[in-house]
């Protein structure tokens, strides 16, 4: 019994646990005004300030990682290709527009009910993807990110173009353009909803792996094909509604974490899914952190820097594997 | 037993199967033999309904494709395609512990790893067991994809040309093994064969088809005959006898 | 019958000038006509540019679905405003002349893509792989152009805003002048080539062997497109997928890619759907900063259509 918990410790899991511990320690003490240790023992200020906005904010940027990770590797499952995530697939502009419309339409509906709408809209546009990658020949597999890249960009055109016309480019900036800086007690909880999400997939990871393998593969061991893509369709709409609305667009998690795991561990994915998820909490917290220290005392959103760094990793990825996505 | 009554196809107008009408029982191996383009493929898929039947009738152990649950079908019947798995950076180990999903929903319990280890050893894969399907040759990829279709423990296999892409050591290995299992286990394999020797000398049954429909049907005697092999093939060729099997010189 | 198709767009082209200056006439005529030329004039200068520098590159590329901006030419350029703005501070950047500040950051712009552009064109990549790396370094110094002007000025969201999108409403007139050179030069240029550019068209090895200095072309011709889109980019911004919307159209009412009727035709389509558009969006609907986006939603969705049927034939 305990030679057999020995065996768990191995060294990338307590790496990967100090890793996150280091972070999450840095981002509750850093920003505008840095908090010490031994303040938090003696100020009940400086307490208050902690638990109101830097645990919700450090919670923010896990569960949005984790979940953006989670929504990309999903979503590469589903399309079969290495280079989609929901933010090159349409999904999460098709929930920026989603949940503009909403306040449009029903502007004291509450964050919840604009949310599903969101949500439904993303499952719309996210499908219309779908439908038309499944219809470019394989033999390219770099067309589909192309693909939904400009088709993201489209939506986007239309969210812009929505705003621009309705006076709220304001909002859209916050949907579209991803940081943490506004999150406190109250105005996070919903991302709970995106970890719920994560927990999700990896119940059901077997059943993802086996879709992966393709439609006649799938049939062929007796998963029921149609509806477990749909529920993975609704999985990652649902991560993309939420994070949107909360914190706002980030690209790149999606793509680049699923893309580094993989190589590491391989596309089974009841092994992959616990790590893609705490590699995608760790990077966009480590970028979060980057943002708040790069211009101090002021901030560079998380997306800012996530469209750096993503960029990078992305260019770096796509070198490596030129044929064969 | 497979049931196959009135199975059509056609696809944009051009008709791919007329008229199937078959019966398969269970226990034995039975070859599907014929030209290119004949319509066994698709009469594989179609009993494996990956493809939606558009008329007649699919029944396995009196459960009809169309309503049956996928699940409880996937115990009954696994099927390898010739184009394969679409799969990324599986391990070997992983994918043929796949095959024991209809039974285990990924939950796999300690009856169902040993059945891996078994086909892993089976089909001479386990020394490659934790390397990734990308980093295996086309024969190494093909016996793993075969030992996660056996792994899957079904009364009935639907194999659609298996030997592609093997060598000559482990297409007779494989088909060792197919003919033992229908021997001692009383489980049926349906097999595409484009090597009509190897339906010569391992199957009970061979099923030969041309233009979407059966030409001939019989036991491996009756069916390579010279005047039947033309009529499925548009030419003549000779047909010898070893050790009591026919042997067709089909290259000559 | 290429040369009717010619007239009448050169009419339709004559057709949205007129329209641009005369629709919706009020207050002072003489001041409000001059303000509307100036504008006009570089609207006519962005539209030629864009068409030009598109046409140019699917030449060079032999490739239809590439444009400069695709390829992120054109964030490179904002890229080494930003640069600029970064190293000078907001007042020196402010203090130097249109003129040396649009030389900068146009060699700015032409030694990034030097470096990390042109390996990419002569690597061979298949043509999706070398569209999705284009596309992802577009992103990449688009990122990195915000991270700039965010450490100069962290309150400076308006700056970004106006970044990330073309305006046709706010041009920048001090560039008026230069972009007019750089642009007459340009054109010039093309039409004494215009012969040459059909046998570009066939692609390096054909080129060479129909006597082509292929390296040298190839280099002059890279460079006037990077100095189109440096023009276009300068007055409006960027815009991702007028050029392809502009030279598609063009190819398809024509019918031909010989470059002596394609390239005027590319002009006068970019002028019509230019200036037509803002006469429509300024002066009839009264929201002058929309057709950008109208725009990119168009070309967006021809991108789409081009890539989309390319790949099913």
């Amino acid at each position: 019994m305990k030679a057999e918990w020995r065996k768990r410790i191995t060294l990338p899991r307590v790496a990967a646990a100090a890793a996150l511990v280091v972070l999450v320690c840095l981002s509750l003490l850093i920003g505008a005004d840095t908090l010490s240790p031994t303040q938090l023992a003696s100020d009940p200020e400086a307490l208050e300030l902690l638990l109101a906005s830097r645990l919700p904010r450090t919670l923010a940027a896990l569960l949005t990682g984790s979940a953006l990770a989670i929504a990309g590797l999903i979503m590469q499952a589903l399309v079969r290709n290495r280079f989609v995530e929901p933010s090159t697939a349409g999904t999460a502009q098709s929930a920026a527009l989603g949940i503009l419309l909403m306040t449009l339409v029903f502007p004291a509906a509450s964050l919840g009910v604009k949310m599903i709408g969101a949500t439904a809209l993303a499952l719309l546009g996210t499908s219309v993807f779908m439908a038309t990658a499944d219809r470019l020949p394989v033999t390219q597999p770099h067309l589909v990110p192309l693909f939904g890249l400009v088709y993201g960009g489209v939506i986007g055109a239309v969210v812009t173009f929505v705003g621009w016309q309705t006076d709220l480019l304001q909002f859209i900036d916050i949907w579209t353009n991803g940081e943490f800086s506004g999150v406190v007690r109250g105005r996070y909880e919903f991302l709970w909803g995106a970890g719920i999400m994560v927990v999700l997939s990896w119940w059901i990871a077997d059943r993802l792996t086996v879709l992966s393998l393709g439609r006649e593969a799938s049939i062929g061991l007796g998963l029921d094909y149609a509806w477990t893509l749909r529920l993975g369709l609704l999985v990652v709409s649902v991560i993309a509604a939420l994070t949107v609305s909360v914190v706002g667009i980030i690209p790149f998690v999606g793509l680049v974490v699923p893309n580094i795991v993989s190589r590491v561990i391989g596309d089974n994915l009841r092994a992959s899914i616990p790590w893609t998820a705490l590699s995608g909490a760790l990077l966009v917290l480590g970028c979060d952190i980057v943002g708040r220290l790069i211009r101090y005392p002021y901030e560079i959103p998380v997306a800012t820097v996530m469209g750096v760094v993503g960029a990078l990793l992305f260019l770096k990825l796509m070198r490596l594997r030129p044929s064969h996505a | 037993m497979i049931l196959i009554e009135d199975l059509s196809l056609a696809h944009g107008g051009t008709p791919i199967l007329r008229d199937i009408n078959l019966t398969i029982d269970r226990g034995g191996i039975v070859a599907l033999v014929g030209p290119n383009g004949a319509g066994k493929s698709s009469l594989l898929s179609l009993i494996a309904r990956l493809r939606p039947l558009q008329t007649g009738r699919v029944v396995i152990d009196d459960l009809p494709v169309t309503t049956t649950p996928g699940r409880e079908l996937a115990r009954r019947m696994a099927i390898l395609r010739q184009d394969g798995v679409f799969a990324g950076r599986l391990t070997v180990r992983e994918l043929v512990s796949l095959g024991r999903f209809p039974h285990s929903q990924g939950r796999s319990t300690p009856q169902d790893r040993a059945r891996v280890e078994e086909a892993l050893a089976q089909f001479g894969v386990a020394d490659l067991a934790e390397r990734f399907l990308e980093t295996l040759s086309g024969g190494q990829r093909q016996r793993a994809l075969v030992a996660m279709t056996f792994c899957q423990g079904t009364d009935y296999l639907l194999l659609d040309e298996p030997l592609n892409n093997l060598d000559m050591f482990h297409a007779r290995h494989l088909m060792q093994s197919l003919r033992r299992m229908a021997d001692e286990e009383d489980r049926t394999a349906i097999i595409v064969l484009h090597d009509i020797n190897q339906a010569a000398a391992y199957a009970d049954r061979i099923i030969a088809m041309r233009d979407g429909r059966v030409v001939a049907d019989g036991t491996p005697q009756d069916v390579l005959t010279p005047d039947t092999l033309a009529e499925i093939f548009g030419y003549r060729m000779q047909v010898t006898q070893i050790g009591g099997k026919p042997l067709v010189l089909h290259h000559l | 019958m290429h040369k009717r198709r010619l007239v009448l767009l050169a009419v339709l082209a004559v057709v949205s000038v007129a329209a641009f200056l005369t629709l919706g006439l009020r207050g002072n005529l003489a001041f409000v006509l001059q303000i509307r030329a100036v504008k006009l004039l570089a609207l006519v200068q962005v539209a030629v540019s864009v068409a030009l520098s598109t046409v140019l590159f699917q030449t060079v590329t032999a490739n239809r679905i590439l444009t400069p901006s695709i390829m992120g030419l054109d964030a490179l350029y904002l890229f080494g405003q930003a640069l600029l703005v970064f190293l000078l501070g907001g007042l020196g950047y402010a203090a130097i002349g249109g003129g040396w500040k649009f030389a900068a950051e146009v060699l700015i712009m032409i030694a990034l893509a030097a470096v990390l552009l042109r390996p990419l064109l002569t690597a061979r990549l298949d043509m999706s792989l070398l569209l999705l790396t284009g596309v992802t370094i577009g992103l990449l110094f688009r990122s990195l152009s915000q991270l700039l002007f965010r450490l100069l000025d962290p309150n400076a969201f308006a700056v970004v805003q106006a970044a990330s999108f073309a305006n046709f409403n706010a041009l920048r007139a001090d560039l008026t002048i230069i972009g007019s050179v750089v642009t007459f030069a340009a054109a010039a240029l093309c039409w004494h080539l215009r012969h040459r550019l059909d046998v570009v068209a066939l692609g390096r090895e054909a080129a060479i062997g129909l006597g082509i200095d292929w390296s040298r072309t190839a280099a002059l011709l890279l460079l006037v497109v990077a100095l189109l889109v440096a023009v276009s980019t300068a007055l409006v911004g960027p815009v991702a997928f007028f050029g392809l919307l502009v030279a598609a159209l063009a190819e398809r009412i024509l019918g031909t890619r010989r470059h002596a009727v394609l390239l005027p035709a590319a002009a006068l389509v970019a002028i019509i759907l230019l200036v037509g558009g803002q006469a429509i969006f300024q002066h009839l609907l009264g929201s002058a900063s929309t057709l950008g986006v109208v725009i990119e939603f168009a070309g967006g969705i021809a991108f789409l259509l081009l890539l989309y049927l390319g790949s099913r034939t």
